[in-house]
């Protein structure tokens, strides 16, 4: 009896290790892509063309970054990107709120058939209305200008999607007494319901702002001269140019992952929020 | 101008709150009328047209950029990559997301940081990411062709033979893109009351019982959204095709949106461009039906 129930620990055990075993395995192999950028940037090129790869660089050497960064101007497209992302974020912010705001706490003739309309625009895909967004921006002088990167961005139909659905949840008494004491409907937004929402407010920050800093289609589209570069295209284009050294590619990539990579350490799950929330793709 | 609790009748409509309702909406009325509704309108309006976007000279051609698209070879070719590259990413997407969020949702040492590791290809940017598959895929030094000579397999030069391209395509959109299935699957996995499983096990169920006859037909709504959703992503595939293979070689890589791409803004043919586009509009209208469908039945169905 005693002896059975150890060969069934045995066999227990046994199948637990192999199923550690397993995910653990895998988990490496879908992380090795980033290791292997990571390390392969510390390496010098004679490193890097060996046969079997070596895995580690013989010394940590940031060279690779610096040729980078002098080959190409990344710190102005870092700027570019950032400052972009952020303005997009922010007016976001603001235009999401206000509209969800609307759509919450507001009554007006139409107020559901509009937002049934919002909700559709979400369904139509981003290649058929780019081409004549583009002539938008062009009749309007803007191509190859910060103004062409944010100002499309600065409304979103997910965003006020999301705001909207987390206002209805605030209960209205707190609103009513700020009425009471001669708020407007824009003190009320701005003093009650934002900050009750920090939570929404954060899924939509951070989820808009990796998706403008990982952006590529459209900066690809409406920029074209080298001081505008975003880092995804100053990125692509880079590889172009240096098709095959991965030195200072690697290096490139690393500075184009790390910021989202480090954000999204400390703030998963609100990026996991927002996938789920949106079910939105690459 | 005070709404009182819930009740709020017919009287409340008031011009007060339609006109605050105006001002609340207008900064998004203005760019969503300018960059979406406008442009939906316009781009079918362009696919009739022959545009030369420079000199702004119109003609009006009918259905001449559709038949021109009919019976381009490069069309099908494009289509028929597309339809590859769709069908294939899917299922192994589907059935690794779904065994991995079945895997996460046991109570496992690290849990946390496997779930890190499996969403963190989601997260960083498609330009990035195929800038590190092609090194991966280096014919004489990447990691691949090492990993696969412990297989006993040949080097293959990933990126440079159709077949092998697309493949090298198919992969590195699985890795990319697998983690947001998990997060989905998870999520359907915890919607399932433990007590089914409690009274199968009663009844003697076994791991694999439960799993095809609870787990399966549980996260069948679950699966559908996702397979609909992938589909749709799969389709408008662009950012890591451009990086990657940039359609090539001989074209065996070149989607859909690399073709749109190519016409409006390396050719500027922008009437026939926007054909295309609105042809692929109409195949993500579909399966975007489907979806809309199904999410009613789930939203007013089940009341």
């Amino acid at each position: 009896m005693k002896k059975k129930l150890s060969s069934i620990r045995i066999v227990r055990f046994l199948k637990t290790a192999s199923l550690y075993i397993i995910i653990y395995a895998f988990a490496s192999a879908v992380l090795a892509p980033f290791i292997w950028m990571i390390l392969t940037s510390f390496k010098d090129m004679s490193e890097i063309y060996v046969y079997p790869p070596k895995w580690f660089p013989s010394k940590f050497n940031l060279e690779n970054y610096i040729n980078a960064f002098s080959a190409a101007p990344f710190g102005r497209y870092y700027f570019n990107s950032v400052f972009v992302a952020a303005a997009v974020t922010l007016g976001q912010l603001i235009t999401c709120s206000m509209a969800a705001f609307a759509f919450a706490r507001l009554k007006f003739w139409g107020r559901d058939v509009l937002f049934f309309i919002f909700l559709g625009t979400m369904m139509i895909p981003y290649n058929v209305t780019m081409i004549p967004s583009f002539m938008v921006l062009y009749w309007l002088g803007w191509i190859d200008s910060y103004a062409a990167l944010i100002v499309p961005g600065l409304a979103s139909a997910f965003g006020t999607f999301l705001l909207r659905q987390f206002f209805m949840t605030i209960p209205k008494e707190l609103e009513e007494a700020a009425y009471i004491d001669g708020a407007t409907k824009l003190q009320v937004l701005k003093k009650v319901i934002v900050p009750l929402s920090k939570p929404a407010l954060a899924t939509l920050s951070i989820f808009t702002f990796m998706g403008v800093f990982n952006d590529f289609i459209w900066a690809l589209i409406v920029i074209n001269s080298e001081t505008m570069n975003t880092v995804q295209l100053g990125l692509a284009i880079f590889r172009d140019r240096y098709i095959t050294q991965w030195d200072l590619l690697m290096a490139g990539s690393v500075t184009a992952v790390l910021p989202i990579l480090i954000v999204f350490f400390f703030a998963q799950k609100y990026f996991i929020k927002g996938i789920t929330l949106s079910g939105l793709k690459e | 101008m005070f709404q009182t609790g819930r009740n709020i009748n017919k009287k409340s409509y008031k011009r007060g709150d339609f006109l605050s309702a105006f001002l609340f909406l207008s900064p998004t009325l203005v760019i969503f009328t300018t960059f979406i509704l406008f442009p939906v309108f316009f781009s079918f309006y362009l696919s009739f047209h022959s545009w030369n976007m420079f000199s702004g000279a119109t003609t009006f051609i009918g259905l001449e950029n559709y038949t021109r698209m009919f019976q381009s070879s490069e069309f099908w070719q494009v289509l028929g990559n597309t339809a590859v590259y769709t069908i294939g990413t899917i299922p192994i997407n589907m059935a690794l997301s779904l065994w991995v969020a079945h895997i996460l949702n046991k109570k496992l040492v690290g849990r946390k940081f496997l779930r890190t590791a499996f969403f963190a290809p989601v997260i960083i940017s498609p330009v990035a990411a195929a800038v590190i598959w092609r090194w991966m895929y280096d014919p004489n030094f990447g990691l691949i062709n090492y990993s696969i000579s412990f297989l006993g397999i040949d080097a293959v030069n990933w990126l440079n033979e159709p077949t092998a391209a697309m493949f090298a395509l198919i992969i590195m959109g699985v890795w990319k893109t697998f983690g947001i299935n998990m997060v989905l699957f998870s999520a359907g996995l915890q919607g399932i009351p433990d007590n089914y499983f409690e009274a199968a096990e009663l009844d003697g169920a076994g791991k694999w019982a439960k799993f095809w006859h609870i787990t399966i037909p549980m996260l069948a709504p679950t699966t559908f959204f996702i397979l609909i959703m992938s589909m749709i992503s799969s389709f408008q595939v662009f950012d890591i095709v451009y990086v990657l293979t940039s359609g090539g070689p001989m074209g065996s890589t070149k989607v859909l949106v690399f073709y749109v791409y190519e016409y409006a803004f390396k050719f500027f043919e922008m009437g026939y461009a926007s054909a295309i586009s609105y042809f692929l509009f109409a195949v993500l209208f579909v399966l975007t039906m489907a979806q809309v469908k199904y999410l009613k039945s789930k939203v007013y169905g089940a009341a």
